[in-house]
């Protein structure tokens, strides 16, 4: 690759460290996931071998794409953003790039841990204690550098997109802490310590906001500099941007109970996680207005720019896994779509099709001025790219949408004596069409990401006339 | 919990929301000139508009509060307060359980009267069994009822606990815990070894006779008192029987010598909580019928 072009301003090394790591950790966790829904159709594809056991692989994959993914793409953006908005450099190089070698470490960690079979079994926190104080070393690293870089800003106000960031780094602190506090016993097993429904709930309290903070308020850090950036229009409304925020991140801490819907959790608590989870539509749709709304009178450029296209088609998707999440959190929805294939669609219409499309679209932004280019090396690849993870993302949600109904309805139907008609296996089995449809699209995806790191390396390795100027001219006409 | 408690769930929940409401109403329209204006700030070449809230958006955001006000009302959820709908799951699922047994009740309570015997002849009674079976015990057992490693065949007559209909109910109704101690420290490997010869000597197979005589001696000291003197087994502790070719936990000299060195734990849930007792009349029907036909 080329030399870390550096700004005479701005700290882009770091930024540049992570945008990389983002489309690297990109394809390892999905990757992944793809063996893993291979495992589903053909289970024989854990070749008996522990290490590659479906559970010890799927805490691999959530933890590979959430924080190594999905966190590189936030460290990047962060770092890249609150400099250019507060027009300085990082407070400190240091600790910037202690940030980026600490998580890296972090996640070879859960690389090499969770196969092994270390787990606190808490789901979206399986680290064992060990790592665990670590993240949080690096945690206070990061807010050392964002806030620090705050403190020292050149601009009068505090642009939202920080306000999201901001709100992201304190909360996951505060959840991180708190749901990993564990008994050791010793350095590679510890018990929880809190027991039974508090426990539950605590896990959940962290399991939902971890999606409300790290996966939504951080990824509208992302939306609120790259969509207008990249669309060249203002910010439809900063009026919108403050009634959503303090509405986002005041109702989404209370959620976390819809996870637990008719269980030995108490009453009061289910309603409350429900009734906030149905106010929470409204202030989630706020982002995705205001980042559509931006668009208005740029729209044209969809037609030319597929990176646009990566963060349109996200809120679009963002708009639509906020309305099903509510819906699923009401009691009566639950009780047919609770441990369905459905919850994992819902999952993945957030996580494939607005985390990981608008950090794909923010890192093709990023990385031709990383790499000192104009643009990057091929923008009918980003094209391919962008219809690869679209399709790849409907083919997954629809199949498991599809799964979902069709177990929920067959775990809930019964004979005339009132037994069950179906038994477990049998909505296995016919499940089984849907596990192959959700692999195509998850391959989909996948193949999308080997594009873009081939683009990547590509702009990294070109030089600038080589860089084809032609290139949105040859992607319109394709 | 104590009111303190339930005071604070609701103060929090009633600031939270009316908290966000007035958010909503106080910057629900632009102080700003025009729908073009900009707010003045400029980040890195990026403007504010200040447009007024979209007018849909608010009443969906307005409707979803006041929903969650009246939800708050008519189900608990203000701390210790009940709701006006007097709603739990307990009794809800209390209330679907009982409407069930009306409705279902009677075709089960058909067979009460007809013994075990018997009913396992009448075919429609061995259908509602099986589909009982499907959902309650093909888990462990298998749909085929023929059970795989450490959960027993059903179809054979070979009975932990006994084979007969009362012996059977009571392992459905009670549940089973069978138990082998572990025999590492009593036996020491040496002794693990010998005893494995002579298990397996009972069962007819050629053995090493030296490692087997050695065997017998603690095999009559440590096993006997479960496994019986001619290893038949007792179905008062569910020990099973030695002498003949069923081995729920595999009868290799590996995997006996694995029962012996560390025990074994057999876990049959009991299913008194779970099935009404004319369930499990038919279900212990259906299971008896697999190896009574």
């Amino acid at each position: 690759m080329s030399q870390p072009s550096e700004h005479p301003t701005y700290n882009y090394l770091v930024v540049k460290q992570f945008s990389v790591m983002t489309v690297i950790w990109g394809i390892v966790g999905m990757a992944v996931g793809v063996l893993i829904a291979a495992q589903l159709v053909w289970p024989a594809l854990n070749f008996e071998t522990p290490w590659l056991t479906f559970s010890r692989l799927r805490p691999l994959h959530t933890n590979a794409v959430i924080f190594a993914f999905g966190g590189s793409a936030l460290f990047a953006t962060s770092f890249y953003v609150v400099q250019r908005t507060c027009q300085v450099r990082l407070i400190s190089d240091f600790w910037a790039s202690f940030v980026f070698w600490g998580w890296q470490l972090v996640i070879l960690l859960a690389a090499i841990s969770l196969p092994l079979g270390y787990t606190t079994s808490k789901e979206y926190a399986e680290l064992e204690w060990p790592i665990d104080i670590l993240i949080t070393i690096v945690w206070l690293a990061y807010a050392y550098v964002f806030f620090g870089t705050i403190a020292k800003r050149k601009t009068s106000h505090i642009y939202v997109a920080n306000w999201f960031f901001a709100a992201f780094i304190l909360t996951v602190a505060v959840l991180h802490v708190v749901n990993s506090a564990q008994v050791p016993v010793y350095w590679g097993k510890s018990y929880s310590a809190y027991a039974g429904a508090t426990d539950a709930m605590i896990q959940w309290w962290y399991g939902h906001n971890a999606v409300g903070f790290f996966l939504t308020a951080g990824f509208l850090g992302i939306m609120y500099y790259f969509v207008p950036k990249q669309a060249e229009r203002p910010v439809y409304s900063y009026r919108l941007s403050i009634v959503h925020f303090w509405a986002l991140i005041a109702v989404y801490i209370w959620a976390g109970p819809h996870h637990l819907h008719y269980t030995a959790l108490p009453d009061w608590a289910q309603s409350l996680g429900m009734v906030m989870s149905l106010i929470l539509l409204a202030p989630s749709w706020g982002g995705m207005i205001n980042g559509m709304m931006t668009l208005s009178g740029a729209w044209h450029k969809l037609r030319t720019d597929p990176i646009l296209r990566f963060l349109v088609v996200s809120l679009s998707f963002y708009g639509m896994s906020t309305f099903e999440g509510p819906m699923m959190s009401i009691k009566t929805v639950n009780a047919l779509s609770h441990y369905t294939d459905w919850t994992i669609g819902h999952v993945h219409s957030g996580a494939l099709g607005w985390v990981a499309m608008i950090s794909i679209g923010a890192v093709y932004h990023l990385l031709p001025i990383m790499f000192g280019k104009k643009q990057m090396y091929s923008v009918s690849l980003i094209n391919a790219h962008f219809w690869l993870s679209t399709i790849g993302t409907v083919l997954y949600i629809a199949s498991m949408w599809v799964n979902g109904i069709l177990q929920g309805l067959m775990w809930r139907a019964y004979n005339t004596d009132g037994t069950l008609t179906y038994s477990f296996v049998q909505s296995v089995e016919a499940s089984g069409p849907g596990y192959i449809v959700r692999l195509i699209g998850g391959g989909m995806f996948l193949l999308g990401m080997l594009l873009m790191a081939y683009n990547m390396w590509q702009t990294a390795r070109t030089s600038e006339t080589e860089s084809g100027v032609n290139n949105l001219e040859t992607a319109e006409a394709a | 919990m104590s009111s303190f408690w339930s005071l604070w769930i609701i103060v929090l929940t009633m600031v939270t929301i009316i908290g966000i409401t007035w958010l909503l109403f106080a910057n629900r329209k632009s102080t700003n000139a025009g729908p073009d204006s900009t707010t003045g700030h400029e980040y890195d070449g990026i403007e504010e508009y200040d447009n007024p809230l979209p007018a849909w958006w608010f009443y969906m955001f307005v409707i979803t509060i006041v929903f969650g006000l009246l939800y708050l009302a008519a189900y608990p959820g203000l701390g210790n307060f009940k709701g006006f709908l007097n709603w739990t799951q307990v009794n809800q699922w209390e209330s679907e359980v009982a409407e069930a047994e009306q409705r279902y009740g009677a075709i089960f309570a058909e067979y009460r009267g007809m013994s075990v015997e018997n009913v396992a002849k009448d075919d429609k009674a061995l259908k509602m069994g099986q589909r009982m079976f499907a959902n309650n015990c093909a888990q462990c057992h298998g749909s085929d009822a023929r059970g795989s490693y450490g959960f027993p065949n059903l179809t054979d007559s070979e009975w932990l606990y006994g084979g007969s209909p009362e012996q059977i109910k009571m392992s459905i109704i009670q549940g089973r815990a069978g138990a082998m101690p572990p025999w590492q420290a009593a036996l020491g490997d040496e002794g693990i070894v010998n005893v494995t010869h002579y298990v397996m000597s009972l069962s007819g197979r050629e053995v090493d006779q030296t490692k087997a005589s050695a065997g017998t001696e603690k095999y009559q000291m440590f096993c006997t008192s479960c496994h019986g003197a001619d290893g038949k087994g007792n179905v008062m502790f569910g020990a099973p029987d030695l002498t003949n070719n069923i081995w729920l936990y595999g009868g290799s000299q590996g995997l006996i010598q694995r029962s012996i060195r560390n025990g074994r734990n057999g876990k049959m849930p009991a299913h008194s909580e779970l099935l009404s007792e004319d369930k499990i009349h038919l279900l212990t029907a259906y299971v008896y019928s697999l190896s009574n036909q």
